[in-house]
């Protein structure tokens, strides 16, 4: 990585984050940090119920609460043609307010405005609703019998949402019969909840000239426009949506929930602000999850460790309502990257999904599309397949990597991987963790009874969505935009369709600018989140920033700098084909000494521009020709205690290759970040139901998030193989450490525990599950 | 009921519902909003501030009632005459934060950490911020960040920057 070594030289810079003197001093401007005057608060009433008839609603003590201005049911919505909400993903719909009945525990049921927080919530206890409890469907397999139908609203009468699939169902098959060797295992990723600090939330009004103001914790603030205005009747241009900075995102802040809609239905039939705050229950309870996917991989392999084919088969749990957020050609996402970094033949993956009495979600967490799923998929089967040979776990996945001279590698599932050095970055992993002496050890302690285990994840991602062939939410394709305007000081404004939760736009973006066009990025401002200002665009999730935003504000640059070229030769007296730019400057061909700096050009394109077009602005909207396959190797050491089943985390090298790197600074910290988010589902992180359909992770004394303690420490590296098709070559990293980590954790604990005969363990590998397989084994043992 | 409380330096004397939360009191009757609110269990430690000099206190845990008469440190006070706390400025320089919502909590659980341990090694930092919640970081910089800020305030006076 190269550290700066031209005065203007921004990409590749180690540049410390624009937005942060803000952030630690209090300044920053997050959801709740907003009031107007007069503004009333909204408080939900939410189902005690998994599923039951609501037989009655009296809200008449709600009503005598002091403070208490209004309440709505489901039936007012209703009757204002605002009952349901459609889903991102365009095939169901959503209950802004139970109507008739609820389908899950904690759902929206009413909603109380009044004049403060507290009033709020003490109207909200005071609603009296009578339940009639209904039979429970509370897992997939269940919901399969349609025993139960779950949702007689829908026009199909089954609990059966969708059934997908890709690659050759039959010549799998046939593959897979032929193959000398073959594995099958049922590996289950469980439901998680991307939990960010802060919850999601609002303020709502209507302005002097009835338009909405909507402040709103959003990843994707003109989808929300749009889809507002659609649900609504709301002209567009009467919605101005706003995000301001959100603490943290990681896919929960895509789907539009039941909340925004109440607080917009309360600020205009009350005629003043609302806010609305989940807290945090509401947040783990009520809003997306992630994963819940129970995935049936088989793998056929020759003797020697050649694999043939690969089948995976999945039954997924969406909850009471299909609110994945993906676009509308991919029911299942982009779970067709399951074939991973290998070189399948032959491949067939299908998802079948169901309704449940389970909150409704299958978002995005830190993921583009159950990618994560895929990638966990894969690299433990890889792993499973390698005990099966009796085969060491890198040989087979060296042998089975798709070479450097395959790309464009067309896959057996439909993507064409853009470039990769797969065996490289393995090779930079081992040296660093030192697998050589780490087998050693290992076979040392393994002799003396003790439990280590190495674990490996070489995965490729697939980011960037998306190509507008391909790629849609509600049908607006998922193109990206820029819009950049130089002042004619040479400072200068960018402003995206994506917004930042965290991943340092206003620095990364400033750096592209200032690259392209020879500038100071401390003084390129950007700006996100603001629909009236913003150039159209989809938002910021599935890493897509960087590979679709970051190639549009390129773009854009580019356009301004042809345009800088016409006023360069202006000032240079030459004419437009004598003016090169070389070392972030204008020059005469050949005449080093006769340049003109992009300062100069923008001062004189406001003040001096001869014939030229007056001013220095772009903008570029960016449809990507391909996805960016972002990939690495990861490593993990754990030591686990025999007696107690605690399993330590000893070291963990991450060796991403992201293609080129805009900021190491900020890269690295997002491998952190993810590689911890990783490290939760591995091992503590779950939303569980019991048979009743009760959700028992419903905080976060229950739902557990790593702290500093038990959060390993984190050794990072990288390789670089530019994307061919990116304007710079960048990849996107966001969801890396997310998507590929937790099979590395798993199969390090496997490793660890496969001297006892233990085999597969579903995650989260909590210390009681890791003893329980301990003890199960040596009480086999002994029998 | 009535409370009069020091924040920052500066005596704020306000009418309050008596369950009124402290983290509540500071950002919406005395408008500091750099204290956060991340859960409802005291679990995330968003909401940290300083009470009288040196205890570390989840303010969402304490009704403002319980702070009448001390003294109270939130974010908004760590920079003195427009130069930045060492802590600050070690978040700042290790990239100690992303999002920034547990930012508040974590300057402030560390300023009391080194008023108790001016010296503390990485376990003594991570079992010291083992109270707030990071969800973007891995907490890795966090580490760094407080290890700069324990250098910095241990130079002499007048060195440090």
């Amino acid at each position: 990585m190269s550290i700066q070594t031209k005065p203007l030289h921004s990409v590749g810079v180690h540049m410390k984050r624009k937005e942060d003197p803000r952030f630690i001093q209090g300044k920053g401007h997050y959801i709740d940090d907003l009031s107007f005057p007069g503004m009333l608060y909204l408080s939900l009433v939410r189902s005690t119920y998994p599923h039951a008839e609501i037989t009655n609603i009296d809200i008449s003590e709600a009503m005598k609460v002091p403070g208490v201005k209004a309440v709505i049911t489901g039936k007012d919505l209703e009757a204002a043609g605002l009952g349901w909400l459609p889903t991102f993903h365009g095939f169901d719909k959503q209950m802004v307010l139970a109507i008739g009945k609820v389908l899950f525990q904690y759902q929206e049921v009413a909603a109380v405005f009044a004049e403060t927080r507290a009033a709020a919530v003490d109207g909200a206890e005071a609603v009296q609703v009578d339940y009639a409890p209904l039979p429970v469907v509370a897992d997939p397999f269940a919901s399969k019998t349609d025993k139960t139908l779950l949702r007689p609203d829908r026009e199909s009468k089954t609990n059966h949402i969708f059934h997908w699939e890709v690659g050759d169902k039959e010549g799998t098959a046939r593959a897979m019969a032929s193959s000398p060797k073959r594995i099958k295992q049922r590996l289950w990723f469980q439901r998680c909840h991307p939990a960010p600090l802060e919850p999601c939330g609002c303020v709502a009004y209507f302005d002097t000239m009835g338009r909405l103001q909507f402040h709103v914790t959003s990843q994707a603030p003109h989808v929300y426009r749009t889809a507002l205005s659609l649900v609504t009747g709301i002209p567009e241009d009467k919605i101005h949506v706003m995000s301001p900075d959100l603490g943290g995102g990681f896919g929960n802040k895509v789907p539009v929930y039941p909340g925004y809609v109440c607080a917009i239905v309360g600020a205009l039939k009350i005629g003043r602000p609302v806010k609305w705050i989940e807290t945090r229950t509401e947040n783990l309870t009520s809003t997306g999850f992630a994963r819940d996917y129970h995935m049936d991989v088989e793998i056929g392999a020759t003797a020697d460790g050649k694999v043939t084919a690969l089948h995976v088969a999945t039954t997924a749990d969406h909850g009471a309502f299909d609110a994945a957020a993906d676009p509308s050609k991919y029911p299942a996402g982009i779970f067709g990257i399951v074939t991973g970094s290998y070189s399948f033949p032959v491949a067939h993956a299908e998802v079948d999904a169901y309704f449940t009495n389970k909150a409704p979600g299958g978002i995005a967490y830190r993921c583009s599309f159950r990618v994560t799923e895929a990638s966990y998929a894969i690299e433990r089967g890889m792993d499973i397949l390698a005990d099966e040979l009796g085969m060491d776990a890198v040989e087979l996945r060296k042998k089975n990597f798709i070479r450097k001279d395959q790309f464009p590698y067309p896959s057996a599932l439909g993507f064409t991987y853009d470039s990769g050095d797969y065996h490289k970055t393995l090779d930079v992993a081992l040296e660093k963790i030192g697998y050589t002496g780490l087998l050693k050890e290992q076979a040392e302690k393994r002799a003396r009874g003790e439990l280590m285990g190495i674990g490996f994840s070489t995965f490729t991602e697939v980011v960037g969505a998306g190509p507008s062939k391909h790629f849609d939410i509600l049908g607006i394709k998922m193109f990206d935009s820029a819009e950049i305007r130089i002042h004619p000081t040479g400072a200068g404004i960018v402003r995206t369709g994506t917004k930042s939760q965290g991943q340092g736009h206003e620095t990364t973006w400033a750096q592209i600018v200032a690259e392209e066009l020879g500038l100071d990025p401390q003084t390129i401002m950007v700006e996100e989140g603001d629909t009236d200002t913003a150039p159209y665009g989809l938002g910021t999730y599935a890493s897509r920033s960087t590979p679709v935003a970051g190639a549009a504000i390129t773009m854009a640059a580019r356009r301004i700098r042809e345009k800088a070229r016409k006023i360069a030769a202006h000032l240079l007296e030459v004419g437009e084909g004598d003016v090169e730019w070389i070392d972030y400057k204008f020059q005469v061909k050949g005449v080093p000494a006769k340049t003109v700096t992009m300062k100069e050009v923008a001062f004189a394109a406001y003040t001096n521009m001869a014939q030229n077009e007056p001013g220095l602005e772009a903008t570029y909207y960016y449809d990507p020709p391909n996805m960016t396959y972002p990939n690495g190797a990861y490593v993990a050491v754990v030591d686990i205690d025999r007696e107690t089943g605690e399993t330590k985390v000893r070291r963990f090298v991450a060796v991403d290759d992201c293609g080129v790197v805009i900021n190491p600074m900020i890269v690295e910290g997002q491998i952190h970040g993810g590689l911890t988010e990783g490290f939760a589902m591995a091992f503590i992180q779950e939303i569980q139901y019991d048979a009743q359909g009760n959700n028992l992770n419903t905080n976060f004394t229950d739902y557990l998030v790593p702290t500093s303690l038990e959060t390993p420490h984190w050794e990072t590296g990288n390789t670089v193989t530019p994307s061919p098709h990116h304007p710079m070559g960048a990849k996107g990293v966001g969801e890396s450490p997310n998507v590929g980590s937790p099979a590395a954790f798993v199969n390090a604990v496997i490793d660890a525990l496969s001297p006892l005969g233990v085999r597969h363990l579903d995650m989260p590998l909590t210390r009681d599950k890791v003893w329980r397989a301990i003890r199960d084994a040596e009480v086999k043992k002994k029998a | 009921m009535k409370v009069h409380v020091t924040i920052n330096g500066v005596n704020y004397e306000k009418d309050v519902e008596p369950r009124t939360l402290l983290a509540y009191f500071l950002r919406e009757d005395c408008g500091l909003t750099g204290t956060h609110v991340g859960c409802d269990t005291s679990s995330c430690g968003c909401c940290v501030v300083v009470m009288d000099g040196t205890r570390a206190v989840k303010s969402c845990t304490m009704f403002a009632a319980q702070a009448d008469g001390h003294e109270i440190l939130t974010v908004e006070g760590l920079a003195e005459g427009g130069t930045l706390h060492a802590l600050q400025q070690g978040f700042w320089d290790q990239h100690g934060l992303q999002c920034g919502y547990c930012t508040p909590g974590m300057l402030l659980t560390s300023y009391a950490l080194l008023k108790h341990q001016p010296n503390p090694s990485e376990a003594d930092i991570r079992e010291g911020l083992s109270g707030n919640l990071c969800r973007c970081t891995g907490y890795q910089n966090i580490v760094k960040a407080v290890q700069q800020a324990a250098g910095a305030l241990g130079q002499p006076v007048g060195t440090h920057t």
